[in-house]
């Protein structure tokens, strides 16, 4: 035990003799197992619960599904539809039926997982690199740079982003395509990512590995990047996984709303829109793309839940 | 409590200007010029365009015209929708229909949420905490239009129960329908939001205490674990009033409720840009001073923040 009775705790520096022991003798403490961190205890919590597996699959087969839609169906999503077909039922080779327009309903969700896919992932790249430097800098450096960029993420996170979205969409009537409407969610949806980022990092940022790399000389910037990010990023990529989802919801309710989209492009929200006024007549032409979108969400949140689980051992105590 | 809340009304107005800035600032870079768009294609005569371009302060710059635009806006002007209309008129119709559904969603959230997470917590691990749980998840990923048009057709077209639409100037049991599909995704939130709360409050020691000095469970439940756990509830009905704003948009343009969220939505779907602009405006001054006010409750309910 060192010292307590003085002001300051003594820290006693062991330097052995180079000469007398190899360093790696001091260096080795490996005690009995494997090393073990965060991310190796989540890993070994993960593969032992089902709903990851079950989670990790779906969002695999509508990765693939996105990326190859080809594979999985012979018709073409926006061409060669038959009005005659209108709100027809399903029939052999046209496993879901047909819409309004008379294309195939189940073509047209095929297609429709890219533009999805390709919203929620642009979005949360744009959420993820914003989140972290407002969060990062924000929470290591303090004082007024903190106060600055506190208040921004404040004002930014003062408007609810799909009714900023709303605005944006419209402003920009003219100019809607996938990166637009990306943006225009992206950009008012980042805050909540870069406070829970700061927060985490001024836990860390006094740990002891901290005080050893600047006693080691390493920068300020760099043990930033090198050190307290890497440590605080867990909760962060939990938020990732499940803006994704809130990602492709908001683009559906946009598409939804009409300030989405072109009705061109393939989006399930469009395919909503459109046979909402055939519900009575044609309820299956709204609920197909209806289904594919919510697992689609569904798939996302539980495996963000499943990893906010994996990591924090509070919530892992919870249940 | 007095400094406390000096301190909060101070850091609104930041938060008030920048947003409010940003809104106009997404106006102002739209594309087009506002007077050619109002004559269309016989352009009226110079001096016709100056005097409306000095009248509506668009020869001044960027920061000038916001400004003018503020003072509107404190001043209670909200601008016109498209048919002419002042928006605030609009409003004053439209709004108490809107508070009616956010109340009556408000009531079934909180009561059905509270109630199950509540059973949830203290039979954690049970069938009903692992049915809970799953419909929540099931519920927070429906987006709330899938949900909305599920309900409209089945409880209403199909099986009857609730008429599609609304229309018309609906009481509290027209609303019902609206109201719970808008009440959902919030209500599996609060779900789970009760469920770890209680759970953590169930631990704490002055439970220990209450049960030790001989307090039945029925008294230690409702005063002692459930009153210490909302507190993350009452906080989260701020975030949540978001999420029941752009709600209240879909849900009150399904079910046809003529409410603030429905014309919204139909300016919208007819493109008027400036009566959308007028009513998020609208919105967002609303989320705001909820949250303030949510936040001062917040401090009534725990001292500690009073204090930090």
């Amino acid at each position: 035990m060192p010292d307590t009775s003085s002001s300051k705790p003594r820290i006693e520096h062991y330097v052995a003799p180079l000469e007398e022991t190899p360093l790696a003798a001091i260096d080795s403490v490996k005690t009995e197992g494997k090393p073990s961190n965060l991310w190796i205890d989540a890993w070994h919590d993960l593969r032992r619960r089902p709903m990851f597996w079950i989670s990790s699959a779906l969002i695999l087969i509508i990765v693939f599904v996105a990326l190859f839609p080809g594979l999985f169906t012979n018709e073409s999503p926006n061409e060669g539809c038959q009005l005659a077909n209108s709100n027809g039922a399903p029939v052999p080779g046209h496993p879901l039926g047909f819409t309004r327009q008379g294309c195939d309903v189940f073509a047209r969700i095929v297609y429709g997982a890219g533009t999805s896919l390709s919203v929620g992932i642009i979005v949360t790249i744009l959420v993820f690199t914003l989140g972290v430097l407002f969060g990062a800098f924000a929470g290591y450096y303090g004082g007024w740079v903190d106060g600055v960029l506190s208040r921004v993420g404040d004002i930014f996170f003062s408007i609810p982003y799909i009714l900023a979205a709303v605005v944006i969409m419209s402003v920009l009537a003219n100019y809607r395509s996938v990166w637009v409407i990306s943006l225009a969610i992206g950009v008012f949806a980042w805050p909540a990512t870069a406070r829970v980022l700061r927060s985490e990092i001024l836990r860390v940022k006094n740990s002891d590995f901290v005080t050893a790399a600047t006693a080691i000389g390493v920068s300020r910037f760099k043990i930033l990047w090198a050190h307290v990010v890497p440590n605080s990023i867990a909760p962060v990529i939990v938020i990732a996984t499940i803006s994704l989802a809130g990602a492709i919801v908001a683009e559906a309710t946009l598409s939804f709303l009409g300030v989405g989209l072109p009705s061109t492009f393939m989006s399930w929200g469009n395919d909503i829109a459109q046979a909402q006024t055939t519900l009575r007549t044609a309820p299956q032409v709204l609920i197909y793309p209806s289904i594919a979108l919510s697992l689609t969400v569904f798939s996302f949140i539980m495996l963000g839940e499943v990893v906010r689980d994996a990591l924090d051992p509070k919530a892992r105590a919870q249940r | 409590m007095l400094w406390y809340t000096g301190k909060r009304l101070l850091q609104i107005i930041p938060v008030l200007l920048g947003a409010t800035f940003l809104i106009y600032f997404m106006v102002f870079a739209m594309p087009g010029d506002p007077i050619a768009a109002l004559y269309g294609d016989r352009p009226p005569a110079p001096g016709v365009i100056d005097q409306i371009r000095d009248q509506y302060h668009l020869n001044d710059p960027f920061i000038v015209q916001y400004f003018y635009y503020l003072i509107g806006i404190f001043q209670g002007d909200f601008g016109v929708t498209y048919s002419g209309q002042p928006v605030t008129e609009v409003l004053a119709r439209t709004f108490p229909v809107t508070i009616r559904l956010a109340i009556l969603a408000i009531f079934f959230e909180m009561v059905a949420g509270i109630l199950v997470g509540l059973i949830s917590g203290l039979r954690k691990g049970g069938i009903f905490d692992a049915t809970g749980l799953a419909v929540s998840l099931v519920l927070i990923s429906l987006p709330i239009f899938v949900l909305g048009f599920v309900a409209q057709y089945f409880l209403a077209i199909q099986w009857g129960w609730f008429s599609p639409t609304v229309g018309g100037d609906p009481g509290f049991v027209d609303l019902i329908l609206p109201a719970i599909v808008l009440a959902t995704i919030s209500f599996a939130q609060i779900v789970r939001l009760t469920r770890s709360s209680v759970i953590e409050t169930q631990s704490l020691d002055f439970v220990r205490t209450a049960y030790s000095k001989g307090l039945t469970r029925r008294r230690v439940v409702p005063v002692h674990i459930l009153r210490n756990s909302l507190i993350p509830v009452v906080t989260y009905l701020g975030t949540d009033f978001g999420t029941l704003l752009v709600g209240a948009t879909v849900t009150e343009g399904i079910f046809n409720v003529p409410g603030v969220g429905r014309t919204l939505y139909q300016a919208v779907l007819k493109g008027e840009g400036p009566t959308v602009v007028s009513f998020v405006t609208v919105m967002v001054l609303l989320y705001l001073v909820v949250n303030l006010l949510i936040d001062l409750l917040y401090a009534v309910l725990d001292p500690r923040i009073r204090y930090a």
